[in-house]
């Protein structure tokens, strides 16, 4: 049976990060996003607390405490902050967990210690493709063998895309199976070239395009059968749906607070049912999304398989987080559409969640 | 037993709307209640497994299950606001009774529905004789066929000793089955859930004992502190919408499992199959509708189980109980109303039950609170609003 509170240990990781969020993420989300620039200082706050490495092999320096409930908790308080904040501080475990999970003894040891170590994003992921019809398990990006290694063709976007970025995990078809192989992002024939979206503009994102990319045998993740890949997709989902929550439940409290400050008529617009009932729904349909990122993270802390569970709980907080953050906006009026309150940025960030798809983000 | 025994008689008692399922009743009775929970009422212990299998038997058919032979609601409320004593001397014929008996819960007044604090069935303290009468009229009354005419049951009802003190003057009595001055005076006829009786009672000079005030002997000169009066009055009687409402959800959550599962099992048969891990803008209409319905009941089963799991942890869960049969109620209204859709013909034609589902869903948007009045008591819960800052 599913349980509906999270354990002693958990509970104290998720009180530290949230206090985290609040105290030095949210003061500077509107900055970054103006700036499109990730504050450092908090990136290094972030790397102290261990948040990626904690969940990393501790052969290679990692805490070995892996979970996905856990994951789920901290990446909702990190978003709850800021999500592009959020998605900067958890960059580095999209290429560290994937290596973890799917790379050989040799991978790990050549990738893992420098990633866990390092405060930058030294690792990132190429996953979406510029298509309608983007999909994590038949990438087009095509991946050849040749004499002594790999060549790889193909574009790529929405990929996190630090200064400080060493290797990337693109992911591509051999034949008509997935692969994913290390890419430096010095390698020649990848051009990055910078992107910038209707939100999220806080973080250095790019478009890669592949043309003829050389690479070594020993790029591509050795083992990568179907059913680890179904488990990272579902880890990504996870993550991603609950960074969502984060988003939506940020938006709710502020226009929740707004509701009971503004007055019109005489008295706070939250007295009125029309307001009221609003934030009610907001609040139902928060709590019904963050039970079901819990309940497939649950799965996956499990070892069971989470697809079905992961993809209902990211149709659902697509909807619920477009729907509270849009719905913020409302409450809050004119205000809500100036850049001086933050719901017009939660908006923006809310619907990325549309096209979002990441790989192990917890 | 949902599907043996249940479904077979569904669209007979759907159809014959009055008529006691008997098979169903006696079934029940004799053999079906010792593997189920004691009754709807009371149990906290094991809440989530009391939900689960209300979702069970509601998935079986959701007029029968209100049909059953238990305590109902009524039970509900003397678990919640009786004393040991009363639980004994009321609970106990439900355990012991040699034939089928029910307890049922009369609150709604024709002007007072969602306003439970507006009811005028009057209670005046005779002491003389010891005893309460009940004077007033009850309608939609869930069960109240049965409670009030079959030996051994009993109606909870809702009555004020005094109009001018507002729900400070409301108090629940428990009216024993066959009382003189309690009539069954009509049962209606409904959109759905046909096979549960939906009673009107009438109480004219209804005599009970004053040992069947719910949480006690309130004296008559305590009317006046209602708040220190013994009994727990309004409030005792709200605590039982903490305990009934993620049981009500959990009933909706299973009628609308029914139409679900079956609009998924019936598109496999004709070959679409739901492809959980392609990419959204790859599904059809089709596999986005059935993705997002699945999704909304998976939310509404969970806020169902949260509210019972924090109930058997003895916490305070007005707020997530409510939460929950808001959720649960809308959502299976508009899951069955798509399946409806989704099934073409089919789907629309009494030759399936889909159609009936959809009829019963309804209900749960509208009994034990309605959405609305679920959503306000969500707001002043979030906005740490009382009732009379958010009216």
């Amino acid at each position: 049976m599913i349980d509906f509170e999270p354990t002693e240990e958990q509970a104290l990781i998720r009180d530290t990060v949230a206090e985290f969020a609040r105290g030095e993420i949210r003061p500077r989300a509107r900055d970054a996003d103006e700036s499109g620039k990730i504050p450092e200082d908090v990136l290094a706050r972030a790397h102290e607390l261990g948040l990626i490495a904690n969940g990393l092999p501790e052969a290679y320096g990692g805490g070995g405490e892996r979970s996905a409930l856990t994951g789920a908790l901290v990446a909702e308080e990190l978003a709850h902050g800021d999500l592009s904040i959020a998605l900067a501080i958890l960059a580095p475990g999209l290429l560290a967990y994937p290596v973890a999970d799917l790379g050989s003894e040799a991978q790990k040891a050549r990738l893992l210690p420098a990633l866990i170590a390092s405060p930058g994003a030294l690792g990132t992921l190429a996953l979406q493709e510029p298509r309608f019809d983007s999909d994590p398990y038949r990438p087009r990006t095509q991946a050849r063998r040749t004499a002594d290694g790999w060549r790889l063709d193909g574009a790529k976007c929405l990929v996190p895309w630090p200064e400080t970025v060493r290797h990337v995990l693109v992911l591509a078809s051999v034949d008509e199976t997935l692969a994913g192989f290390v890419v430096p992002s010095e390698a020649a024939g990848l051009r990055a070239t910078p992107d910038a979206y209707l939100g999220i503009r806080a973080l250095p994102t790019a478009e890669l395009s592949l043309d003829d990319v050389k690479l070594p045998a020993e790029a591509r993740l050795d083992g990568a059968p179907d059913g680890s890949a179904r488990a990272l997709v579902a880890r990504g989902r996870v993550g991603l749906a609950a960074l969502a929550v984060g988003v939506a439940s940020a938006a709710f409290e502020l226009a929740r607070d707004y509701a009971k400050e503004r007055h019109a008529f005489g008295a706070p617009i939250a007295t009125k049912q029309a307001m009221a009932f609003k934030l009610a729904d907001m609040a139902i349909e928060i709590d019904g999304a963050r039970l079901l990122v819990w309940e497939a993270a649950w799965r996956l802390d499990r070892g069971e398989d989470a697809t079905r569970e992961a993809t209902l709980a990211m149709q659902q907080v697509r909807r619920v987080a477009l729907e509270v953050t849009d719905g913020a906006v409302q409450v809050f009026g004119g205000h809500g559409y100036i850049r001086e309150y933050l719901p017009e940025l939660l908006l923006r960030n809310a619907r990325g969640f549309a096209c979002f798809e990441a790989l192990s983000l917890v | 037993m949902a599907l043996e025994q249940m479904r077979p008689v569904s669209r007979r008692y759907d159809e014959d709307e009055h008529a006691l399922p008997t098979e169903w009743v006696d079934y029940y009775w004799q053999t079906g209640r010792k593997g189920a929970p004691g009754s709807l009422g009371g149990a906290t212990d094991g809440f989530v497994q009391v939900c689960i299998q209300a979702e069970e038997l509601c998935f079986g058919d959701a007029g029968l299950y209100l049909r059953m032979p238990t305590a109902a609601l009524g039970g509900s409320a003397v678990s919640a606001a009786g004393t040991p004593e009363q639980k004994e001397r009321f609970l106990r014929p439900f355990r012991e009774s040699p034939h089928p008996i029910w307890g049922a819960m009369a609150i709604t007044e024709a002007s007072a529905g969602s306003d439970s604090a507006a009811i005028q069935t009057s209670a005046r303290y005779d002491a003389e004789r010891d005893e309460w009468v009940l004077n007033g009229t009850k309608i939609f009354c869930t069960a109240g066929e049965g409670a009030s005419q079959i030996e051994g049951g009993f109606v909870v009802v809702w009555a004020t000793v005094d109009k001018t003190l507002g729900r400070g003057g409301i108090k629940s009595f428990v009216v024993p089955a066959k009382t003189p001055g309690m009539k069954l005076v009509g049962l209606e006829k409904k959109l759905g859930i046909r096979a549960s009786d939906t009673a009107t009672l009438v109480f004219e000079d209804c005599r009970v004992a004053s040992a069947n005030l719910l949480g006690g002997r309130a004296k008559a000169e305590k009317k006046a502190e209602p708040a220190r009066a013994g009994d727990k009055g309004f409030k005792g009687a709200m605590a039982t919408f903490d305990a009934s409402r993620p049981i009500v959800a959990a009933m909706a959550v299973g009628v609308g499992r029914a139409a679900l599962d079956f609009l998924v099992e019936e598109l496999a048969r004709q070959g679409v199959e739901i492809r959980y891990d392609s990419p959204p803008r790859s599904q059809t209409a089709l596999e986005r509708d059935v993705i997002d319905m699945q999704a909304e009941l998976q939310a509404a089963r969970l806020l169902t189980w949260r509210a019972a799991s924090m109930m058997n942890r003895g916490r305070p869960n007005s707020l997530e109980a409510s939460m929950a049969k808001a959720k649960a109620g809308l959502v299976v209204t508009k899951i069955t109303q798509k399946a409806v859709e989704l099934l073409g013909p089919p789907g629309y034609s009494k030759k399936l039950l889909v159609e009936k589902w959809m009829r019963d869903a309804k209900i749960n948007d509208i009994y034990e609170g309605t959405q609305q009045i679920n959503q306000l008591i969500v707001a002043r819960r979030i906005l740490e609003y009382s009732s009379s800052q958010l009216r």
